[in-house]
Order: C-alpha cells, then structure tokens, then sequence
C-alpha cells in the first residue's frame, strides 16, 4: 500500500481529458504486487500498472529498481530462481494468472523475452524460432506460415536462418528471441530490455519492428528499458520504477517533458547536459517525495 | 596371428556397445538436465530384472512391452517424487539424490523380482558364426548374439538421433539441453521434457540390460556397469550421444586388446604376473582425457561471444 501514496501520476497538460481512453480495454493488469526473493529479500514493494490491449507500454528505471522481477512476476519464471509473489495480484485478459505456469501462461498468449536475449546457442536460429511454436497445436501448414511472416519483418535473420545461433550476432540475436516469442502467436510480449548492448541504429531497427508488430499484428508490449529516451519515444506510456516501487507514471509525451525524467533518466538540466557526478541522489527523492 | 586379434577387436567393439548404452542413458539425462544420474547402472539392473522375469511366464516381446511400461512408470515416479521437489537445488544434492534412487532401484528390484541370477533368452541360438575362412585358418569366430546386439544398438541409436533432430519434442529437448530458463519462457515445460528423458533412458537402460543379461545372466554385477560408463561419458563427452557411442567403442575394444597385447608384454619385459589390465585400461585412459582434453572426443564446444 505504502507503494501507492507516494506515487505521482503526470496528466499530459496538453491532451483534453481522455474520453476514448476510457473504453480501451485492459489486457494485463498488476495490482499491487510484492516479490520476495529466498523467503526474506523484499524486492518489489507494491508495483501496479496496467497495460492497454493494443498499446506499447515502457517500464523504465535504473539498474536494481525491479524491472526484470516485475516482469518474470508477470510471466511465472520467478520460481526458478526462488521468487515469489507474496502479495497483490496480476490480471492477464480478465483472469487471475499468478499461479499459472509459464507454459499456460504462453498457451494464453503471454509470452517473455527475456533481458540478454537468451538464445539457444547450439540450435540453428530456425530451429529457435520453431521451439517458439511448442505450445502450438494448430498443425505445421500453420506454424510454416508465421516462419514466413517472422521472416519478413526480419529478413536480416532470413539470410542466417541456418546458422547456430551461438555465433550470430548481438542484434541478430535478439531477433531471433524476438521473433521466438513471436511463433506463440501471443497477444502480449513482456519485452526485457532489447537494447542491452547493442549499437544505436541496430536499437532503432528493433525498436522500429516493435512498433511494426504492435500495428500490424496487434501485439501489445510491455517494455523494460534502460534506454528512457528510446523506450519514450516509441511507447504511448510509461512507468518508472526506483526501489521496487512506481515512483512516477505517465503518457509519455507528459515524462518526456517533464523536468525529473529529464534531469535523472534522459540527462537534460536546465537545457543543458549534466554529468551525473554532480546528481545528488536524495535530491529526488526529496522532490517526488514531496 | 591377425586372426585373434581381429576376434579380440571384435568382441571387445560387442562390450563396447554395452558401455555405449549405458553410457547414452547418462548423456540423455544429461543434458536434458543437468543431473548426473548415479541410478543409470540400476535402472539398468532393474530392466534386465523385468525382462528375464516377465519372460518366464509369457513371450519375450510381450516382456519387453510390459517392461517398457514400467520403465516410463519408473521414470513419472521419479520426476513426480524426486526431480520436481528438488527444483533449481545445487548438482550435487541432486546428485545425491540419484545416488539414493540407485540404491533404492538395486533394493527394490530385488524385493519385486527375487535374488537369484536369472536368464533372459533372446531366442538366438548360441553357436558362433565363423566368417572369412578363406582368409584366416579356421575363420573368424563371431557370437550371434554380439551381432544381433550390435544391430539393435544401431538402430535404438539411429531412431534417438532422427527424434531429437527433427522432432518438435526433441528440438524442445534440445533447447532445455541449452537454456532451461528460456525454455521455460517460451512455454517449453520442463517437467514434462525430465518425463520424457527418463523414460527414454529407462528404455535404453532395457536394451543394455538384454544385451548384457543374455551374454552373462542377471544379477546385481550389473549395476556396476554405470562404473564403467564413467570413463567413456569422460572420453566421449558428457553432452555428446555420438560421443557415448564411440567412447563405449574405443573403451570396449581398447581394454580387451590391452589385454591381450600387453599382458604378454608385462610378463616377458617386467616379469610381472600379467592380467588385469582390463580392469584398470578405461580409468587411466579416462585420465589421460582429463589430463589433455576435459571437453572429451565430442563434447559440447562451450559458444561463448567476445
């Protein structure tokens, strides 16, 4: 609960009071959720959000603030690693998923990418981009078409399909992880960070298919990142994480302009560029505090 | 001269196939897993026991089905009792684990099946084929059963390589072989591949016990045979199926041939009493491996990026 009171939520000053948004239905929601990790680490301390079918939703925050835990909450992969949701619940489609296992979570069109892409490395990337299809019963005519569809969005992985995905490169990579995902014909992908380590045009490649699929085939995302300024740029809205804890949340046209996001996340003061040598971390916690 | 030592060769290739099946059984659960199966020698022992006891009161195919049956039971057992409680637990406590179930299966096949030493009758007959008497004075002297064993080994091996080549089941296999946590996250269930690696090598574990139960009748000695596997996983490699192969291979004919090459040897030179030198031949080879190439003949080549 605590978690809440000390949460801002921005308004985007200019958009009139969102009447059409209101009708846009919920595809995931999380209420309130806790994470423990080992019986005694409290790492997610009441985290909400909720992410609207059809939309690119960005989970923003530094190193450490429970990006990664809230989205392997979401998708059940907490227990492999001793995590579990201790309080507050997660809303896929209208039903309660928390004690789903991974497996019919993705069966229900919820599927993970998980951060540092996690390729199968002796695998051909074909081949990883069929183990994608496993929970898939709608027979191989089928599962060759979406092969074909990936493709196409992808066609730098079209040329590697038959190389082992071990020795492809980092971009290529995290397309084929993308595109994995993708062979679950899934209505969510919970996106980790799919710009770790990889060049800035390969970035805005990715990011630029992201949004292709969300239009397209209407997928919709959630996005954690560590690249504020790309994640805001492509998605509609946004929540930052500090602590295991929402600490602001908003369109994100309103956290782009907004002087905190800037000054902490995207490295713009006053106009002008600061080092984060001369940021003093209680300074914010002062101001949104307040 | 060539004669004997062709026959040692091949004889010692048949035991070589032995130390194959069983090896294949530990590189399945492997790799599929993480966990070294101590229990692969007594399941094993506890198919061989099946077999040679259902097949005296019914038709050897329709032991063998009902043993297969068994095995997969077996292996549910132990994924619902043993692997599922023991989730994301050190190698070493699961280790432990298996060396309980090994225990467990020698006991308990014994209390199920009795402790004598049985038969198993594959129903081929005993006389050996000569070969090549043209060639080698009084021909090469081959045990029908080897051959009939080797046979069957070839194909068991055939048939598990096109099913994780091409299946849907064996790439998910493959997949858990490399990343368990993100076969997870594209709804790959674990449980269900540990299911099927054990069961699959519960099947493989009926094939070596047949083989072995026929040439030297069923006891607990079986067992032991998961001691021999060691070396050849070590030559062959933990995580490569061709590799138990050939590894069971090398360590089967290479043994039976140290013996008979340099036993004589040790005598004439050292003076020594001989012998015995198939006991210790695939340990100190294993150790050589160690020593100069840990990965063995085929291990998985670690892919890391720079």
């Amino acid at each position: 609960m605590a978690g809440n009171t000390e949460r801002t939520t921005l308004e985007a000053a200019a958009t009139p009071p969102p009447a059409v948004l209101a009708v846009v239905e919920t595809i995931l929601a999380v209420n309130n959720i806790e994470v423990v990790y080992n019986h005694v680490i409290l790492v997610l301390k009441g985290v909400s959000l909720e992410v609207p079918k059809g939309g690119i939703v960005a989970l923003l925050g530094a190193n450490g603030a429970g990006k990664t835990t809230t989205l392997k909450a979401i998708s059940n992969l907490l227990h492999a690693e001793r995590g579990e949701v201790t309080k507050g619940s997660i809303v896929f489609e209208g039903a309660e998923v928390h004690s789903l296992t991974p497996n019919e979570l993705v069966r229900r069109g919820c599927i993970q990418v998980m951060e540092g892409r996690r390729c199968f490395a002796h695998l051909t990337v074909e081949e990883n981009l069929l183990t994608g299809a496993f929970t898939r019963k709608d027979g191989n005519a089928a599962v060759k078409r979406d092969l074909d569809m990936i493709y196409s969005y992808f066609p730098r992985i079209k040329e590697r399909r038959n190389a082992t995905a071990g020795y492809t490169s980092g971009g290529e990579q995290q397309m084929c992880a993308l595109g994995r995902a993708l062979m679950s014909r899934p209505k969510m992908i919970l996106l980790d960070e799919p710009s770790m380590g990889l060049a800035p045009q390969i970035v805005e490649e990715i990011f630029n298919i992201v949004r292709d699929l969300n239009a397209k085939e209407g997928v919709s995302f959630l996005l954690a990142e560590q690249n504020t300024n790309m994640a805001l740029k492509y998605a509609s809205y946004g929540y930052i994480l500090e602590n295991g804890r929402v600490v602001l949340d908003g369109e994100a046209k309103a956290l782009r302009e907004n002087e905190d996001v800037k000054e902490f996340y995207l490295g713009i003061a006053e106009g002008k560029r600061k080092s984060f040598h001369d940021v003093k971390h209680y300074k914010r916690r002062k101001r949104w505090l307040a | 001269m060539l004669g004997p030592i062709l026959e040692t060769l091949i004889g010692g290739l048949m035991t070589g196939v032995l130390y194959a099946l069983v090896a294949l059984g530990f590189v399945l659960i492997f790799k599929a897993s993480g966990v070294f199966n101590f229990a692969q020698g007594s399941m094993v022992l506890f198919a061989a026991l099946s077999v040679a006891r259902l097949s005296e009161v019914m038709p050897l195919i329709v032991a063998v089905l009902i043993a297969i049956v068994i095995m997969v039971a077996l292996a549910y057992a132990i994924e619902f009792l043993v692997l599922r409680r023991l989730v994301n637990q050190e190698g070493i406590i699961l280790f432990m684990a298996t060396l309980g179930i090994a225990y467990f299966l020698e006991g308990f096949g014994e209390a199920v099946w009795g402790s004598d030493i049985y038969k198993i009758n594959l129903g081929i007959s005993k006389n050996p084929l000569f070969l090549f008497e043209g060639i080698f004075p009084g021909g090469l002297l081959i045990d029908r059963e080897e051959i009939a064993a080797a046979v069957a080994c070839a194909i068991l091996v055939a048939g598990l390589a096109i099913f994780f080549q091409v299946t849907r089941v064996g790439r998910a296999l493959r997949a858990v072989a490399d990343d368990h946590q993100a076969a997870q996250s594209v709804g790959i269930p674990l449980n269900y591949i540990w299911l099927i690696v054990w069961a699959v090598s519960g099947i493989v574990a009926i094939a070596a016990g047949m083989v072995w139960g026929s040439k030297l009748g069923v006891q607990f000695s079986i067992s032991l045979v998961a001691l021999k596997a060691l070396p050849v996983l070590i030559l062959g490699g933990f995580t490569s199926i061709p590799g138990a192969i050939i590894g069971g291979l090398i360590i089967g004919a290479g043994e039976k041939l140290a013996e008979v090459l340099l036993s004589p040897m040790l005598v004439k030179w050292f003076d020594l009493a001989g012998g015995g030198i198939e006991n210790w031949f695939a340990y100190v080879l294993a150790l050589v491996f160690l020593l100069f190439r840990p990965q063995g003949l085929f291990g998985e080549r670690i892919i890391e990026r720079i």
